[in-house]
């Protein structure tokens, strides 16, 4: 293999953890404040679908593209969010599912867009700096709330919701604002997947992609803002590392991939909950327990 | 009158929790609610709070209606709460749990702090004092790094006081807030409701502990199933024959 | 219109038995089990590798593959909820852990079995038409509902007759309480996911035979439905999955006879959506989530 090929399939390889660090953090955003929402392929696929139609039928520049990739589904998010926020636990978790599956057939039976075949030839405008400046910024933006007075709000939603309302706190408001955040980072990630991998089709917004997203989350931890890109990051380059091992073995990539999530998520709910990013300190206590030391972290 | 509630009911299936429940809090007042178990009293205060909405009746604060606003609004008004089995956010720390009581009162805007705006730093800092003055006057000042779920009981529930009155509000309730405490523990809790009323709030107190109500509060209203069969001062209510009737036999 | 009602009473049987497992572990465990729908296709693969490379006939083939999936489901509580049993947010991350385990088994399913679609072999069950009122209806869909209907009240009668189904109902109502009654509370939930899952790899083999069809992703797409089933139901109702389950049959036959079959699953998830805004607790439901 040539050096210009070594780049070409790392590159995707590096492309695809900023893309999916961005997807985990859109669910993130919803678990911040205790809501499990799975609503984030449905998003993904409105901000792609918005994104291309845009770049394919006017001349709009590309920042304007993913505003509007971000956008779309941010304004979608506000119906969504007033009657279903209202929900808890598993059935949220569903009515969530459920508007991802509605969006995706709506994409499918819609003639504008090809349906199932969806749209194509769309120019690769995305590079590997503009996914990492996305993520960055979406971390950015999370770090900053973080430890403000709204961070605490949410912090405490997620711990105690009643009890947060005694104290003045709209719950409600906060939830609605961090599902329309996620879905701004669905949207934004699924705008430019659409313009690294030159089409759309409503097959990759599917229920399996959401679960993918939730994986990375819970894999990285979703105790900590960085979590889930950490787990993204893990669990993208893990495949690929495994790659060399599946040829000789005559395991195929696919099943692998989809094997190695479900084992990895499987062992970190069962033993890490708080995810990887709880590791170290996890060590570091065993150690200082081996040895026979109290811990004081 | 501050806090002024008129023939309130409440029914869960076919139970009457609260029957027609009318009293009044003045400014300032440390008003006593007690009753044998079950009498009603952690629904009152539910009901107060905005936790749960009233099948009949009304709850006013200062002459505005209540009674069918969220929480959060209720809290914004001027009511806070202590919760009967202690509801402290596990994961933060006491200096932490108190800082989201303070939420009322911050200002925070989310775009200044993207902006790395001076203000924020300044707004901060106020934050943590007001903080800490408050875990001072509850007496919580040296474990305020500590995380809530590895503070004792006792403590536990003064960082709850605290935290309630994080926002300033009004008028605060609390529920039980003694239960579980020796009498020393039990005193000093005294001390610091007269204190929190001498300071300004009013104080609606639910508790098992009659001597406690009896030392402390201004007035006394006595609920047995969920109706009121007494409303005076302490020596009034202490001497009323239905009150003590209803004690006979409870544990009191 | 007979055709559509006989098409729909015969979709709607598999779709009742599909969530009856589903709402089974529910109401026992205020848990949602979405590794039911690997079960689902595992046991529709195991009844065709008996049929194909075992040569046994179906009805041999049937209850060992509906017994295996009893045991998959023992299997599953096992591994991926018991261990989960103390914690706080069990309810969250039990739904996480047993979509994990989904995920492990499809995986499997994919490297073992390739993605393409398996049919059953020509014959291997009766293939002659009846007319019954205007409607043409296969000797398959007949035995396939007889099954369905058989199962659901051989299900009825356990719950209701059985010392086994009243500790079911006793620790649906409150683990605790029935854990202070003497009950072996570990066995029952384990017995739940048992049955659960006998009737989840019942759903598949049914399935598969129905559509000719066995692929690795099969349990996705009912696993969806079943979850529009059990909501429209009402969650923890047995009744209530098995009405709704016809109900989702024929509405769904009807809509692709009207509006065609690309509608087919939006109607699905528009029902889906309508009841938990509308009216949470579904048609039977009772309760949202037990107080432990």
């Amino acid at each position: 293999m040539s050096a210009s090929d070594l780049w070409l399939t790392y590159q995707s390889t590096v492309a695809f953890v900023g893309l999916n660090g961005l997807l985990a953090l859109s669910v993130y955003t919803t678990l911040s404040c205790g809501q499990l929402s799975l609503a984030q392929a449905g998003f993904m696929a409105v901000g792609a679908y918005a994104s291309a139609l845009l770049t394919l039928h006017t001349s709009a520049p590309f920042p304007v593209v993913l505003l509007a990739g971000a956008l779309a589904p941010a304004l979608l998010a506000v119906p969504l969010g007033l009657p279903v926020l209202r929900l808890h636990g598993v059935f949220l978790a569903i009515a969530t599912i459920g508007f991802g599956e509605v969006v995706r057939i709506f994409f499918v039976n819609l003639e504008a867009t090809n349906g199932a075949l969806g749209l194509v030839a769309i120019p690769q405008r995305t590079s590997l700096p503009t996914i990492y400046l996305a993520l960055l910024g979406a971390l950015f933006v999370l770090w900053r709330i973080r430890g403000s007075r709204a961070g605490y709000a949410l912090e405490a939603i997620r711990q105690d919701e009643t009890a947060a309302r005694t104290m003045g706190i709209d719950a409600n408001a906060y939830k609605l604002s961090m599902l329309v955040l996620g879905a701004a980072f669905a949207g934004l990630a699924g705008a430019l997947d659409a313009h690294f991998n030159f089409m759309v089709a409503p097959e990759s917004y599917s229920f399996g992609r959401v679960v993918d997203m939730l994986v990375y989350a819970v894999v990285g931890g979703s105790a900590a803002f960085y979590g889930p890109v950490v787990g993204a990051a893990f669990l993208t380059l893990l495949p690929e590392i495994l790659r060399e091992v599946s040829g000789p073995l005559g395991l195929e990539p696919g099943p692998l991939r989809l094997f190695v999530n479900g084992l990895v998520l499987l062992l970190v709910v069962l033993f890490l909950p708080n995810g990887l990013v709880s590791l170290p300190r996890r060590l570091r206590r065993w150690r200082a327990e081996r040895r026979g030391e109290a811990y004081a972290p | 009158m501050l806090l002024s509630l008129s023939d309130v009911r409440r029914t869960f299936g076919g139970l009457k929790a609260v029957d027609g429940v009318g009293f009044q809090v003045a400014e300032g007042e440390i008003h006593g609610l007690i009753g044998p178990n079950g009498a009603g009293k952690t629904t009152l205060l539910n009901l107060v709070s905005g936790l749960i909405r009233p099948s009949g009746g009304e709850i006013r604060l200062s002459g505005k209606r209540i009674d069918r606003l969220p929480s959060h609004r209720i809290a914004a008004l001027g009511v806070t709460r202590t919760y009967q089995n202690i509801r402290l956010f596990p994961s933060l720390s006491a200096a932490e749990n108190v800082l989201v009581g303070s939420h009322l009162r911050r200002a925070d805007p989310l775009w200044k702090r993207m902006l790395f705006w001076p203000s924020c730093r300044r707004e901060e800092a106020d934050a943590a004092e007001w903080t800490a003055a408050l875990l001072a006057r509850v007496g919580m000042a040296e474990r305020a790094g500590e995380l809530a779920s590895s503070l004792s009981y006792g403590e536990q529930r003064r960082v709850e006081i605290a935290r309630a009155l994080a926002s300033a509000p009004r008028a605060l309730l609390l529920d039980e807030p003694t239960a579980g405490m020796n009498p020393t523990e039990v005193a000093s809790i005294a001390v610091l409701i007269r204190e929190v009323a001498r300071a300004g709030h009013s104080v609606l107190l639910v508790e098992h502990n009659v001597k406690l109500v009896m030392d402390v509060c201004h007035r006394i209203t006595v609920l047995n199933f969920g109706k009121v069969i007494a409303d005076g001062t302490p020596a009034e209510v202490g001497a009323d024959p239905g009150v003590i009737a209803a004690y006979l036999g409870s544990e009191a | 219109m007979g055709q559509q009602i006989a098409n729909g009473v015969f979709l709607g049987s598999i779709y009742a038995l599909f969530a009856l497992g589903y709402t089974l572990v529910f109401g026992v465990l205020d848990i949602l089990n979405l590794a039911h729908q690997a079960v689902f296709m595992l046991c529709a693969y195991l009844a065709l590798f008996l049929v194909l490379h075992l040569h046994l006939p179906m009805f041999a083939a049937f209850p060992v593959a509906v017994g295996a999936g009893g045991l998959l489901g023992l299997g599953i509580e096992r591994v991926a909820f018991r261990p989960l049993r103390g914690r706080a947010d069990s309810n969250v991350s039990g739904l996480i852990s047993s979509i994990a385990l989904a995920t492990v088994l499809e995986a499997l399913a994919l490297q073992l079995f390739g993605p393409d679609v398996e049919r059953f072999p020509f014959g291997i069950v009766p293939d002659r038409s009846l007319r019954v009122g205007g409607a043409v209806i296969s000797e398959l869909q007949v035995v396939i509902v007889a099954i369905a209907l058989s199962m659901l009240l051989a299900l009825t009668w356990l719950l209701r007759r059985t010392a086994l189904g009243r500790r079911i109902r006793a620790v649906a109502e409150s683990p605790k309480a029935a854990r202070v009654l003497g009950v072996n509370v570990d066995r029952v939930i384990a017995s739940s996911f048992f049955l659960s899952s006998a009737l989840g790899g019942a759903a598949g083999v049914l399935f598969g035979l129905a559509f000719n069809s066995v692929s690795p992703d099969m349990g996705r797409a009912v696993e969806l439905k079943g979850l529009a089933v059990i909501i429209l139901g009402g969650m923890g109702s047995m009744p209530g999955a098995a009405l709704a389950g016809f109900a989702l049959g024929l509405v769904e036959v009807f809509t692709v006879a009207k509006l065609g079959s690309s509608y087919r699953d939006a109607v699905a998830f528009g029902v889906l959506f309508l009841v938990l805004v509308l009216r949470p607790r579904g048609l039977l439901g009772a309760r949202a989530l037990r107080e432990a």
